[in-house]
């Protein structure tokens, strides 16, 4: 294409076929302007577009006034956990973006550009003017643990693999230690000081995990051959499905004290945690369940005529395969959890938006909800749309649903 | 890849599996038991013991042993409970938290506190998460009664007022006539407003939230004509306004509140050491005895009245199951009465209330500590 | 006496059902220690477990009442207040969520790129951000900030718009509305006659008419009728325009909107509306390219095209998940109490906090919401099967 001469195009010769690509006004034509009710339906939305965004997009540049947002980045993102104690969010951050880096040199070798760009994202945050100094450094710290991470997977591939299995099943319990702490090395940092996004995290994440095992039990139990077991399986389902998280989270903040013996007592925090693990074995069975169902039948007749038992079958042959098909949609399910943490809220917990709406209590900063309540839209946004992009991407990297 | 994946998992499950199998083998099928195991162990130090148990004297040994005292308090209350911007609770109620604590460990600093709304606060106590509640809750005989609670003396008497903007020309309740009242769920006030405007046939809406950060977030959007709560509450809140100027307090009263610390019911031990170190602050200030000349009285004194207060004479500690120096820290540590009103709610603060009924009955007004002989 | 049957003790089904019944008692067990633990607890305060109360004066007030209700009414009565009020803002929720969902769905299609584009960031943007979110945002965000009740805008009706919500012209029932009732019934009933008689002739020639067209015009003729008969023989209208006005602290007359239903209203269907859009979506996708260009090929027009093969197609697709997202915004409906609206959730707590009767209203509470999940759990799964006959 680049060698031929201009002239070649005119002389009448064999053309090149035509391809997708169009001049911008052939491309408007094509998509904006095709016929006249279109011509007219996008006039109309570009003005109704320009009428909403305008005053929008002034108001955010200009008139919104972000100091709330910046005096109480603290407090949004730990809440009123102590000052002095934050470095300890800062090594479970650490550790995290070591494993990261670790898991993306073995599971995702190639994509290199992605991830030198996500790389980009600590050190974008570091250069950000108001955080402190102390956060810029860890920041950066952040991206090098990464990169270390990475570099030693990249160096080592094979040998790397059982560290980061150990890795990735120790990070959950390591993380809840280093946040509590565990007398005397760590002060124990009790959990009515957890707060802000840290809180919301710490909820989505301790529910996923904890209800993960309860639903397949569930699940299990829900296509159990046995009647008794099964017709608890499915009235505890159906029932949690069938009330609002909110409802759950008030039986868990009133009642749960009065289920258990007198000798225990467990706060705020563990009690909404309790809920929303509650609600989310129900959830958590029927994507389980779902998985179990894909798998086709052959599998566990021919398990049983290589004489494996019942359990065997389950466990060795059924639920790896099912396990593996929900894998997507469990990811779907924290980033639904992640959001349904916002109730928590409702029962006085300062999780996210509970500090949002303490923040708006501090006299200085009365009347600035708009700013208050669309940062922290932004936070959950990104997050959770990060979330769902990444889960679309594994679902291709894992293949579901091609074999 | 993938393999890794399933081993990962499987793993996973297994672990799973065994967290619910702690749940004391009953697990079996994904109930609360394994989030029992979950709490239990992250809870150690605050189970120390049964103290929902009936009974004498089971909640001050629960607190002994665990060193310190457990108060449910209000985080939202300028003046009475709040958190200041270093993160140290502060207020009337607070110091009365205190106060306690300096009568049974000789310590005002070791008490934790636990915010709590309006709501809550009950079921708080009711469960043994808190030891006293000392949050402005009005006394009343359905409380007293049906919520298994018992009042201590009260250290505040208030009644419930309404506060409305200037330029709204409202001047009395009758000009309420219409309006819309924003008020907290789980209050007396809720009822005691419904009570007052059927009494009066004014026809309002009230506009019910759960927090008194949103209540008066909503006043001062403008969503209602007025807001109410405890006249102490009001004018503490007030000060918090943008323009505290534009808004006035109605000089109607709709109902008595007498606010005081709760205990659970059925531990008369503890219900007495509440009441009493209530009382010691009256007395307090009823001797003239505060936190700057206590050492000296109790050097010098021969009034056999005030060795029985500070621990001089008759062991009147040994009878609450406390130290004979109990009033002494009290007063050494906290403060008398007139010292601790000062301190949150008097002409120094932005709040400046005059005391009122909160006087010494030597001064006109209601408090009136028992002997302590 | 049979040597080729297996000892008891490695029989597959004595095994499974000594497991059942292990762990049935597991279960009783449990549940009885629990249940032992709340009487205990709860006896220790004198608090226990009866439905009593439901029958005393409840003492206060509710904002919003579709049923007549003061301060004297009962708990039980204050319990349907809180339960009408969530039926209303799911109901409405539910058909304005449905119309701008498949509004979008359909805008998601288009080949009109901007308005393409649209559809799909207002998707994006709406489903990555929670509910309760959105609700205080447009609550303290966009209701509250409207002028205040003396600033008021005032548009043509008038129509009167406030921080203290939207005051609207309204219907207001004259002497003669009881009798414009029957003359509705009426309508109704020949609708339905109307309805029959089509069905039938469609099903003997095989064409079918348009029954609900015809259906719904004779219900709007004879109501047309009606009024102007009433109007002309009764000389009164059976419906006076009701304006509102300022009067003092709030407006009296129309319809009063208040800023708590309407914010939850717009939350629920801004949110409901864009997993509406993905369903109606997907439905729509899922009828193959083929379909049409056989129908077209047919010779059906566009409009044929589409309520013919297209709709029974994609609506079968369709009626499941738009049952989960009915009962989701149902169910979501009780974050009202985040706002101030007095739905179900609300009232549940304040009579808890009046009574201190936690697990009874717990009880009442969850069993209510059980209820509207199962009762349209059946009525979408009726639906959902005959729209499936049809198809065959």
């Amino acid at each position: 294409m680049m060698n031929r001469e201009p002239e070649q195009y005119s002389s009448g010769e064999v053309l090149a076929p035509p391809t997708e690509r169009y001049t911008v006004l052939g491309w408007l034509k094509k998509n904006l302007f095709s016929t006249w009710y279109y011509t007219l339906l996008t006039l109309v939305t570009l003005y109704i577009l320009y009428i909403v965004l305008k005053p929008t997009l002034i108001w955010v540049f200009t008139q919104a006034q972000w100091q709330v947002v910046v005096v109480n980045l603290r407090l949004f993102m730990v809440g009123q956990y102590p000052t002095d104690q934050i470095f300890r969010i800062w090594v479970a951050l650490h550790l995290l973006a070591f494993t990261a880096g670790l898991a993306w040199a073995i599971w995702l070798p190639r994509a290199r550009r992605i991830g030198a760009f996500l790389l980009f994202i600590p050190l974008a945050l570091a250069a950000l003017p108001f955080i402190s100094g102390f956060s810029r450094i860890n920041w950066i710290i952040f991206a090098v643990a990464a990169l270390i991470g990475w570099g030693l997977g990249t160096w080592k591939p094979k040998a790397m693999r059982r560290p980061l299995l150990v890795l990735l099943l120790a990070y959950f319990p390591i993380l809840i230690l280093l946040i509590l702490g565990i007398e005397p090395i760590l002060k124990i940092v009790k959990t009515n000081l957890w707060g802000g996004l840290l809180l919301t995290m710490l909820l989505a994440v301790v529910g996923i995990t904890v209800s993960f095992p309860l639903g397949i039990l569930l699940a299990l139990g829900r296509r159990s051959e046995l009647p008794i077991v099964k017709l608890f399986s499915i009235l505890y389902i159906e029932i949690i499905r069938g009330v609002p998280l909110v409802t759950v989270l008030f039986m868990a903040q009133l009642m749960l004290p009065l289920f258990l013996p007198p000798q225990i007592k467990i706060d705020n925090v563990l009690r909404a945690m309790a809920g929303i693990i509650l609600f989310s074995a129900a959830y958590m069975a029927e994507n389980v369940r779902g998985g179990l169902q894909a798998i086709p039948k052959g599998q566990s007749e021919a398990a049983w005529a290589l004489g494996l038992s019942g359990f065997q079958t389950t466990f060795f042959i059924i639920l790896p395969q099912a396990l593996r098909n929900v894998i997507p949609v469990l990811v779907n399910q924290f980033i639904s959890l992640f959001k349904d943490t916002s109730l928590v809220a409702i029962v006085g917990l300062l999780d996210l938006l509970g500090i949002a709406s303490t923040v708006l209590a501090q006299p200085e900063f009365i009347g600035k909800q708009r700013e208050v309540y669309l940062f922290i839209a932004l936070i959950y946004w990104v997050f959770s749309y990060a979330m769902s992009y990444a889960s679309r991407r594994l679902e291709v990297a894992l293949g579901v649903g091609e074999r | 890849m993938s393999k890794r994946v399933f081993y990962f998992l499987g793993v996973l499950l297994v672990l799973g599996v065994l967290l619910a199998a702690c749940g004391g083998g009953q697990a079996s099928s994904g109930g609360p038991e394994a989030v029992k195991t979950v709490i239990v162990t992250v809870e150690a130090p605050s189970s120390g013991g049964s103290n929902t148990a009936a009974g004498y004297g089971t909640t001050l040994k629960t607190v002994k042993d665990r060193g310190y005292l457990i108060c449910g308090v209000n985080a939202q209350l300028p003046g009475f409970g709040y958190v200041d911007d270093q993160g140290n609770y502060k207020g009337f109620d607070v110091d009365y938290c205190h106060a306690v604590a300096a009568a049974i460990f000789g310590d005002p600093s070791k008490v934790e506190f636990r915010p709590l709304t309006a709501k809550e606060r009950f079921t708080a106590l009711q469960t043994g998460e808190i030891d006293v509640l000392i949050r402005n809750t009005t006394w009343t005989l359905t409380r007293d009664t049906d919520l298994g609670t018992n009042f201590a003396a009260t250290t505040f008497y208030d009644g419930q007022g309404i506060l409305v903007r200037k330029d709204s020309g409202i001047t009395k309740l009758e000009d309420l006539n219409g309006a819309k009242i924003c008020v907290a769920t789980g209050t007396t006030t809720e009822l005691n407003l419904a009570d007052q405007m059927a009494a009066r046939g004014i026809d309002y809406t009230p506009v019910v939230f759960e927090t008194a950060d949103q209540v008066f977030g909503a006043y001062e959007e403008g969503r209602c004509d007025a807001v109410t709560t405890d006249k102490s509450g009001l004018v503490s809140r007030r000060v918090t306004l943008k323009n505290p100027d534009d808004h006035i307090i109605l000089d109607a009263t709709l109902s008595k509140e007498p606010l005081g610390p709760v205990v659970r019911q059925g531990d008369d031990q503890w219900y007495d050491i509440i009441n009493w170190v209530v009382f010691a602050t009256f007395t307090g200030e009823e001797m003239g005895i505060n936190s700057k000349n206590v050492d000296d009285v109790k050097a010098k004194t021969d009034d056999p009245n005030v060795k029985k207060l500070l621990g001089l004479e008759g062991e009147m500690g040994q009878k609450l199951g406390l130290g004979d120096d109990w009033a002494y820290n009290v007063i050494k540590y906290v403060g008398n009465y007139a010292e601790i009103y000062e301190r949150n709610l008097g002409p120094g603060t932005p709040f400046n209330l005059p005391r009122g009924l909160n006087s010494s009955w030597k001064d006109g007004g209601l408090l009136y500590a028992p002997p302590i002989r | 006496m049979n040597e080729t049957s297996v000892p008891f003790w490695r029989d597959e089904r004595v095994l499974q059902w000594i497991a059942q019944i292990v762990f049935l008692v597991a279960v009783i067990f449990f549940l009885w220690y629990l249940y032992h633990n709340m009487i205990t607890a709860l006896a220790q305060r004198g608090l226990l477990p009866s439905f009593h109360f439901l029958s005393l004066t409840a003492g206060f007030d509710i904002g919003e009442h579709l049923i007549s209700y003061s301060r004297n009414s009962t708990y039980g009565r204050a319990f349907i207040v809180g339960i009408l009020n969530t039926l209303e803002v799911s109901a409405l929720g539910i058909v304005f969520a449905t119309i701008l969902g498949v509004i979008i769905g359909v805008m998601r299609l288009s080949t009109n790129w901007l308005i393409n584009k649209i559809a799909s960031i207002y998707i994006e943007i709406i489903r990555n951000v929670p509910l309760l979110v959105l609700l205080v945002f447009w609550y303290t965000g966009v209701f509250l900030q409207f002028p205040r009740l003396k600033e008021a805008k005032i548009l043509a009706g008038p129509t009167i718009i406030s921080n203290r919500g939207v005051a609207m012209p309204w219907g207001k029932p004259t002497a003669t509305w009881h009798a414009y009732l029957y003359v509705l019934l009426l309508g109704l009933i020949l609708a339905a006659i109307v309805w029959w008689r089509l069905t039938l002739i469609g099903k003997r020639t095989g064409r079918m008419p348009l029954v609900t067209v015809w259906s719904t015009l004779t219900f709007l003729g004879v109501a047309l009728v009606g009024w102007f008969a009433i109007t002309l023989f009764m000389h009164q209208a059976p419906l006076a325009l009701d304006t509102p006005e300022i009067k003092g602290l709030r407006t009296v007359g129309g319809l009063e909107l208040t800023p708590e239903f309407m914010a939850l209203f717009s939350g629920l269907v801004f949110y409901t509306a864009a997993f509406i859009a993905e369903v109606v979506r997907a439905g729509i996708q899922s009828v193959s390219k083929g379909q049409i260009e056989a129908a077209r090929a047919l010779g059906l027009n566009g409009f044929q095209t589409l309520r013919l093969v297209v709709f029974p197609q994609a609506l079968r697709v369709i009626v499941p998940p738009m049952t989960s997202q009915y009962l989701n915004l149902t169910k979501n409906s009780s974050l009202a109490v985040f706002i101030g609206f007095p739905d179900l959730y609300s009232v549940a707590g304040t009579i808890h906090n009046q009574t201190g009767r936690a697990v009874e209203v717990t009880t009442l509470m969850m069993a209510v919401y059980l209820s509207f999940s199962l009762l349209t759990s059946v009525f979408m799964n009726w639906y959902n099967k005959k729209i499936r006959l049809v198809e065959r």
